[in-house]
């Protein structure tokens, strides 16, 4: 962390996006975190994700658990309104904000605690109900705010700071997510800032729920030897399926790719989604070969990065449920209460 | 054997059906129960069911009161025992000189019956079998047989209960002429075979007016609907599952929008109690009006949410149909029980909004009220009602709506006002009411957004664990709840015919048979004040009501007299003024038992009512 707050001048030449905002005005107060965190770094992606996509901050939601990552939110777009809920349960204030408003961008932020131990189940069927989101979980194996403790995310036989040993299988949210039906399912690195950076603009743009699971050491408790989700553990692990380059459709793509290295993926808005493809083979939209190249991988001690699945088809919660265009929140008497002369109908058929 | 006297009545009875949950019997006594009102004669039925789908013993009162008491009696006047595996306890509940009909097909000896009572006897199975060859109809047209028998035994008007068959059944008529046909088959058996059977009569009266009859469950359900609810999120839990449902019914027929055909609502059935106080934490505090319906248990679950959208301060409705507590307790049964774990809901210092309906038109009024309060107090707010009032149906007042009425959304800072200049502060306190400004999510592109936390934080939203900043929070909390009393409904003043020393508070469900038993009283002489308090925080009212008479009862469904625990510490009344008559047995209270209770303990005072020469 840092402990002197950036000056508010900025240099005249930093970059501005679209809107007219530098990355400036995508951040948020100085974070708390240790130096060095990989959330931090995942809070950096963010920040360039929005900017990159020209999204007003304002129209951003960031909701959390508790936890170190849950503290982030805190960190970026500080024009977004914040909601750091109860631990674990993230994903029902979020369900239902994102029902509230259909319009604003939702961006949920855990940890391995917040949604693999206590939140288990919230996080299950959050995925199943298809809410229009980014969940982002930093995963770095450990309770940091409480000291070191194992998470469900820890793998079997890692051995923790104070030497003990963890005995329990781990937890694999990838995994999880596809089985639970998550339509966007994605592995990163907080280190990875070139990989990460359009996974989260693929995510933000998905019509449906995206997940990312980012492996992000804990400088303070989980970055020792013996720790399978530490920085050299996982540099020296890291097996990428693909890299990404994601464009929205409403700039012109004028980037050069190469030719028989890409593989395009519409999205649901309307987006083009391109895979550069290091594994040939790779299709993110094969579900089964998902699953199975995520145990493979795991089976040979590696950790599989990348988009791993996407369904171009996605549907969101509202469409399941149907739900009326204009913002709940914007309707008034007139478009929700039924009158007078109608509860007089109701009330001759109650006699 | 000796002849059994004969209770005879004229509209005024009580008929309990033994039955077997599943049998099909439950809409056959709900269509008898109903010919009651269509001949203008109030009625109140009770369903006293297991926690069961198929097989347990289950049981239909239909109290029939031309008066219009329609709180439980107690006692029965004819019970139709259609249930072999209760049969001897029904027997035995039967009132000295009642009746007993009973499907005769089959003979039972002689010890199987009582001499103090009137046993009616008609081969139900044997008709049937003759009848249908299809044994679900056997069973289903049973039913109707019965309930025609009934009809001609009591004297009632036969074209009532074909004008409700016709109207159940509007539209599929291959049923609508077998159920004519069974009903017609009873009236004849009856008419041929049971003539004066029964001392029991009806006759047409004009008791029931504009009244109509629903459930409060269902009532408070469209009192969600009216009252703006948009989001709903529940959870499956007896007895609070059917207002979700009825909530889900009514949406589908009053909030699809015609030219798109989307809807206006939204409704989760969440995974558990947890997410669906989350899903509807999430919902007001992006700004829309959020219910959900549980019961105890679900209560219990929602606890940290609770004090979250009490910190936070977030506006939550929270229908708690209340059952017999605690842990799973008796969940197809009636109480008042979660009154101080509502009121007091989470850890560290909390205290929340209650409001208490006395049947399904506050139910509507209620609902529609609490998304109003909570949106305007910013906290979470819980409509008190319980099994008794939710699921049965009952006669109530009609539902009334005020068109040019406003939806109250509170003090939402907009982004004119936040372009105007005005000052935003979350959580602070500008003009003496305790309740701040709050901007919905998305508001202004640089303005009024805010973190919100369930850790102390400043005025501003700024997380601080200052303890000057901390109990500047606290103080305006208690500040803001405080300030309900004005908003939430007052308490209801029904003074007695003459001067009296006593007062006696209630509340909810207890309302109708508590309205019997001062009316009882009176007729001895004992002539009481009554305050219904419809919810807490607690009115002046409330202290003066108490501070006017010698000894004021405190009548509850519950064990623990969990509302005059709320007077005492709460509202700092004293406790030798309160005297706490409970009934917690898991049946609604009847009027016989605060009647008993009440003259007992007025006659243990040793008090002689005052000016008894002009008693009644």
């Amino acid at each position: 962390m840092t402990f002197l707050a950036k000056p508010k001048l900025h240099h005249p030449t930093l970059p501005k996006n679209k809107l007219g905002f530098t990355r400036r005005d995508y951040e948020g107060k100085v974070s708390t975190l240790c130096a060095g965190c990989g959330h931090d770094s995942i809070s950096a992606a963010l920040i360039q994700a929005f900017w990159e996509l020209d999204i007003q901050p304002h129209r951003v939601a960031k909701m959390s658990g508790i936890g170190c990552s849950s503290k982030t939110p805190d960190y970026f777009l500080g024009q977004s309104h914040g909601f750091n809920t109860v631990h674990g349960r993230m994903p029902s204030v979020l369900t239902g904000a994102n029902l509230a408003n259909r319009d604003l961008i939702y961006l949920g932020v855990s940890g391995d605690g917040d949604s693999a131990s206590i939140g288990l189940g919230q996080f299950a069927h959050v995925m199943r109900r298809g809410v229009n989101m980014t969940y982002i979980l930093e995963n770095n194996g450990v309770y940091g705010l409480t000291k070191g403790q194992f998470s469900a995310t820890a793998d079997k036989g890692s051995k923790a700071k104070k030497g003990s040993i963890n005995a329990d299988s781990a937890i694999d949210t990838v995994s999880l997510a596809l089985l639970m039906g998550a339509t966007f399912v994605a592995r990163s690195f907080s280190g990875d800032k070139h990989q990460l950076v359009p996974l989260v603009k693929a995510a933000i743009a998905h019509q449906g729920a995206a997940f990312i699971d980012v492996i992000s050491p804990c400088v303070a408790f989980n970055n020792h030897a013996g720790s399978t989700k530490s920085y050299e553990y996982i540099r020296e692990h890291n097996e990428a399926v693909n890299r990404l380059d994601f464009w929205p459709t409403r700039e012109a793509i004028t980037v050069d790719y190469s030719a028989g290295g890409v593989i395009e993926v519409p999205t649901h808005d309307g987006s083009i989604l391109k895979l550069r493809k290091l594994h040939e083979d790779y299709d993110p939209s094969d579900k089964i070969n998902a699953s199975a190249m995520i145990a493979s991988a795991a089976v040979k001690g590696e950790v599989l990065t990348g988009l791993l699945y996407v369904a171009p088809d996605a549907e969101d919660l509202h469409a399941h449920l149907n739900t009326y265009e204009t913002a709940f929140n914007t309707l008034g008497e007139k478009e929700l209460c039924p009158g007078s002369a109608m509860l007089e109908k109701i009330n001759a058929g109650l006699r | 054997m000796k002849t059994a006297t004969r209770i005879e009545a004229v509209n005024d009875f009580v008929i309990k059906f033994a039955n077997v949950n599943g049998s099909g019997s439950a809409s056959a006594n709900e269509l008898f129960a109903k010919a009651f009102l269509r001949m203008g004669i109030p009625v109140s039925p009770r369903n006293i069911f297991p926690s069961n789908i198929q097989g347990l013993p289950t049981w239909y009162e239909v109290r029939v009161t031309e008066q219009g008491h329609l709180g439980r009696r107690g006692g029965v006047d004819l019970m139709v025992a259609m249930n072999p595996q209760t049969w001897n306890a029904d027997v035995k509940e039967v009132d000295a000189g009642g009746y007993l009909f009973y499907d005769n097909t089959k003979p039972l000896p002689p010890s199987k019956f009582r001499d103090d009572i009137n046993v009616v006897g008609m081969p139900l199975t044997e008709i049937c079998n003759a009848t249908y060859e299809n044994p679900r109809e056997r069973q289903l047209f049973k039913n109707i047989i019965y309930v025609g028998a009934l009809a001609g035994m009591l004297g009632m008007e036969p074209e009532v209960i074909a004008e409700l068959i016709g109207e159940q059944y509007k539209g599929k008529e291959k049923l609508l002429k077998p159920n004519l046909n069974a009903l017609q088959l009873g009236l004849n058996y009856a008419r041929e075979h049971l003539k004066d059977a029964l001392g029991l009569k009806t006759k047409r009266a004009y008791n029931v007016g504009e009244k109509i009859f629903i459930d409060g469950n269902s009532a408070a359900a469209l009192g969600c609907v009216y009252g703006g609810a948009t989001v709903c999120a529940w959870y499956p839990i007896t007895p609070s599952s059917s207002l979700a449902e009825a909530f889900t019914f009514y949406c589908s027929k009053l909030r699809v929008d015609k030219a798109t055909g989307k809807q206006k609502y939204a409704i989760v059935q969440a995974e558990d109690e947890l997410a669906s106080i989350g899903i509807v934490t999430g919902a007001g505090w992006n700004g829309a009006r959020a219910f959900t319906a549980t019961s105890g248990p679900g209560i219990s679950l929602m606890q940290e949410f609770i004090g979250l959208a009490y910190f936070a301060e977030i506006p939550v409705t929270i229908i708690d149909v209340q059952r017999g507590g605690p842990s799973t307790g008796m969940p197809t049964r009636t109480q008042q029980s979660d009154v101080t774990t509502c009121a007091y809901a989470s850890h560290g210092d909390t205290k929340h909004v209650l409001l208490f309906p006395e049947d399904p038109n506050e139910c509507f009024q209620f609902a529609a009220e609490a998304l109003d309060l909570a949106d305007r107090l910013q906290t979470p707010v819980f409509l008190m009602t319980d099994l008794d009032i939710g699921m049965n149906q009952r006669l109530t007042a009609p539902f009334k709506w005020d068109d040019s009425r406003r939806y109250d959304r509170g003090k939402v800072m907009t982004a004119e006002m936040l372009e105007a200049g005005k000052e935003f502060g979350r959580y602070l306190d500008v003009d003496g009411d305790g309740i701040p400004f709050r901007t919905y999510p998305g508001t202004h592109p640089n303005k009024g957004a805010y973190f919100t936390r369930g850790t102390s934080r400043n005025p501003y939203a700024v997380y601080s664990e200052a303890g000057p900043d901390y109990q500047y929070n606290m103080q305006r909390l208690l500040k803001k709840h405080d300030f309900a009393k004005t908003l939430v409904p007052k308490p209801v003043l029904t003074p007695s015919k003459e001067p009296a020393r006593f007062g006696i508070i209630y509340y909810g469900s207890t309302s109708p048979s508590m309205h019997e038993a001062l009316e009882a009283l009176a007729t001895q002489g004992v002539f009481i004040n009554a305050l219904r308090i419809r919810a807490f925080p607690f009115q002046d009212e409330i202290f003066d009501f108490v501070a006017s008479h010698t000894k004021v009862f405190v009548v509850e469904q519950n064990r623990d007299a969990q509302l005059k625990t709320l007077l005492v510490n709460d509202a700092g009344i004293n406790p030798a003024s309160l005297i706490s008559v409970l009934h917690y047995d898991g049946t609604p209270i009847t009027a016989r038992f605060i009647q008993k209770e009440i003259a007992e303990i007025v006659s243990a005072l040793n008090v002689r009512p005052i000016k008894k020469d002009k008693a009644a």
